[in-house]
């Protein structure tokens, strides 16, 4: 690896008819997968892991909704209910949502975008990804072994006192930190070190700046899990009273530590999702993007803010009345950089020529559904209204509007816009946008009836509930079904793309960021010369130019 | 944050004559300066994360400190104050020995280089030596946490002093035996000469990580051993 150097080549305008880092006789086999340090092998090797975690949560949500459907137990007892509503977040959470973006595309896409050959350290993020495994093998033996009835959230006392694996479990997010905070540091240092000539830091393509401001929350963030899980798991094994009120120790300081850990962690899920439509809303409006500085400032103020709102998951734990209301008033604040963003996206698309191609339609679903997550997590956010809200469904279909409708669509955009980069094939885009439309009616159907159930004082994390609720309820488990429809078509056309020979453009999108400028797929070292910047990420009036040194 | 007074490596003899030829530049990296400063980054980003892993740790200290203050009182007097100095002492010694091993690798003193590198292990295990004597003793009384704990005597709540002081002490100490690995790993690179003017950066780092964990033992010492 570090005895390879670049092949200096002089084509002109051609491309040299170098291999693709798919095929690159120098790298074949299953060993070279597994033992490679190329930052795009180590994307597309998380990408399938998450996706099928992906597969995985969302067949739990649809076993849930399906026992949902009715009122009384069908098939499921209330122990088994709390287990699947477990593994549904755990894995949803811990081993999809965040990695997904960050660790998959990320890996894949950021390198290419800063004109490098590779992330700062190759070999530490081929250790995330094993890492990420064993975490992840880990998760899911203690799944299947004693099954977790704690939800994601591993309260004390109930975490140090009930039976179940509760133990593995928290160890195996405590190493699945680990490999998030290798991938932290590895871009952390790749956008400090390893930018082009030429590129400074407002050159940087706003998924740059995303990402980069996540992974400075992975890296702050993380280790307080790590400590809080350790005692967690060592109040549970040796009984130390550091947690477990009945020995002495503060309960309530578990849940500080956990958000203050997972208030961030939010953050690590939303802002790749900003970051990727950041990145998507240009090219396909044909305009300079709208506040450049604006939303690269705003991923690092949310990122700044994150640290200081974990307070309000705790409204109702008996913290003190200022403090709540301290804790209130700046999760309103972090409102601000959200909505600057949003803003400054309808004002990009604003006059521009818009393409409706599938990476679009899903940005425009996340402007919409991100937008009433936000607005609902304002609701959530004022005192008053959180302590009726609280616990209910309300909770529910606010951070699924936010998380999935957010996030997850971000993802699926970013999926879309990169696959032809990632693998050169083009997919069947009449299909890909039906699969678009159902995702997005789906989900809509999904939480939109969980909000008016709520709101009406339907209760979360019950396998059963009270008649006048059954109404929303069958909505909702239709809505599931739109939606896992929806899915399952967008992966049947991506899938089914890879049987195709090569026939992507470089630039299938007219895109003016640097991973376009190399082939599709890339050649092992990403660029046949060392890249030079020339002109800006968004420079859709500039004439274009090769960059070559 | 990375600031760093010497030259770095490879400036002192121009890249383009010898610095694509050197075996210790990776592929992604265009001369070898950006490879040490990018090295040094990531290394100080670490060192952060081990910052904010001990921090909770701290806060929680604190916080049960406040909420029994007689209790923890009690609880540090079992702790002897001799062998916790002595163990400031050795550390700082080692912290000492390792700049020097540090600045012989920049300078190319091999011999000064394993010798210093030498002098940190010792001082590392007698770090240890001591620690083992001070924790079998604490054993001996019951003091050791959680459902081990049977010291009759005392305040009601001087067993979540002792959850604090074995996670404290023993997390640290377990960077301590990292550390060692780590420098051994250089002791046996540094026989084999690998270290020199232009390649020194895995000496540079694990410095920096082993005065981390020396620093981390300096806020220790007073937090547990001198709270009376």
């Amino acid at each position: 690896m570090a005895t390879t150097s670049t092949p200096v080549t002089h084509h002109g305008g051609q491309h040299a008819p170098h291999a693709s880092y798919l095929e690159d006789p120098q790298y074949r086999g299953l060993m070279s997968w597994l033992t490679t340090v190329d930052h795009k092998r180590i994307g597309l090797m998380y990408l399938w892991s998450v996706l099928t975690a992906f597969l995985l949560g969302g067949l739990f949500a649809l076993a849930l909704r399906l026992e949902l459907l009715t009122p009384k137990e069908d098939f499921m007892t209330a122990e088994t209910y709390n287990k699947v509503f477990t593994l549904h977040g755990a894995v949803m959470v811990f081993l999809f949502i965040i990695p997904a973006i960050p660790a998959a595309l990320g890996n894949f896409v950021l390198p290419l975008m800063l004109g490098a050959k590779d992330v700062a350290f190759p070999r530490l993020n081929l250790a995330s990804y094993y890492v990420y495994m064993t975490g992840a093998i880990m998760a899911l033996t203690a799944i299947l072994t004693g099954g977790i009835d704690t939800g994601w959230t591993f309260y004390t006392p109930y975490s140090t006192t009930t039976g179940g694996a509760v133990t593995l479990m928290t160890f195996s997010v405590f190493v699945l930190g680990f490999s998030s905070i290798f991938t932290g540091i590895n871009f952390v240092a790749t956008v400090h070190k390893l930018r082009a000539p030429g590129m400074g830091w407002f050159d940087l393509p706003l998924f740059v700046w995303g990402t980069y401001a996540t992974a400075i929350i992975q890296v702050l963030a993380t280790p307080v899990l790590a400590i809080t899980l350790l005692l967690l798991a060592f109040e549970r094994m040796f009984q130390i009273g550091i947690f477990d009120a009945k020995l002495g120790g503060d309960p309530v300081l578990f849940q500080h530590f956990f958000w203050f850990y997972s208030h961030p962690a939010v953050y690590i899920m939303i802002l790749p999702g900003m970051a990727i439509i950041s990145e998507i809303i240009p090219p396909f409006s044909k305009k300079h993007i709208f506040g450049y500085r604006a939303i690269a400032f705003s991923s690092v103020a949310i990122a700044l803010i994150s640290f200081i709102v974990w307070g309000h998951h705790m409204f109702t734990s008996g913290q003190s009345q200022l403090a709540a209301v301290i804790f209130s008033f700046l999760t309103f604040l972090v409102a601000i950089p959200s909505g600057i963003k949003v803003f400054n996206w309808v004002a990009t698309m604003y006059r521009g020529s818009i393409s409706l191609d599938t990476p679009m339609l899903y940005a425009i679903s996340f402007l919409l559904l991100f937008t009433i997550g936000g607005l609902t997590g304002i609701f959530l956010g004022a005192l008053s209204v959180d302590i009726h809200l609280h616990d209910t469904y309300f909770i529910v279909a606010h951070f699924h509007y936010v998380m999935m409708g957010g996030t997850v669509i971000a993802f699926l955009a970013g999926v879309h816009y990169w696959w032809p980069k990632m693998f050169g094939r083009m997919y069947n885009e009449t299909w890909a946008r039906i699969g678009c439309i159902l995702v997005f009616f789906g989900f809509n159907i999904t939480f939109l009836n969980q909000f008016a159930m709520g709101a009406k004082g339907m209760p979360r994390r019950y396998y059963s509930y009270l008649d006048q609720f059954q109404g929303n309820h069958i909505g909702s488990t239709v809505g599931s079904w739109v939606l896992a429809l929806g899915l399952f078509i967008a992966a049947g056309v991506l899938l089914a793309s890879l049987r195709k020979k090569y026939d992507a453009p470089d630039n299938p999108w007219g895109a003016r960021t640097m991973e376009w400028e190399t082939q599709s797929p890339p050649i092992t070292h990403n660029f046949p010369n060392n890249p030079v910047m020339q002109h800006g990420p968004y420079d859709f009036d500039a004439p274009a130019v090769r960059r070559e040194s | 944050m990375s600031s760093h007074t010497l030259p770095a490596p490879g400036d002192t003899h121009g890249h383009d004559a010898h610095g694509h030829h050197d075996p210790n530049l990776q592929h992604h990296f265009v001369e070898m300066a950006q490879q040490f400063d990018t090295a040094k980054l990531g290394m100080w980003l670490f060192l952060a994360t081990e910052i904010l892993m001990f921090g909770g740790l701290f806060v929680g200290f604190g916080l049960q400190q406040a909420k029994f203050p007689e209790a923890f009182k009690a609880a540090h007097h079992h702790l002897d104050r001799n062998m916790g100095a002595l163990n400031t002492v050795v550390l700082l010694i080692s912290s000492f020995t390792m700049v020097l091993a540090v600045w012989a690798a920049q300078t190319g003193r091999r011999k000064v280089l394993i010798t210093n590198l030498i002098l940190t292990l010792a001082c590392a295990g007698t770090f240890l030596v001591v620690k083992y004597f001070e924790y079998s003793h604490k054993i001996h009384d019951g003091l050791l946490p959680g459902k081990f704990f049977h010291y009759a005597q005392g305040q009601p709540n001087e067993y979540i002093f002792f959850s604090f002081y074995f996670m404290m002490t023993g997390l640290h100490g377990s960077h301590v035996v990292l550390g060692m690995g780590a420098i051994t790993w250089l002791l046996i690179r540094a026989i084999k000469g690998d270290f020199g003017p232009g390649y020194y950066t895995p000496v540079d780092l694990v410095g920096l990580f082993w005065h981390l964990v020396d620093l981390i033992w300096i806020y220790l010492f007073p937090l547990l051993y001198l709270i009376g």
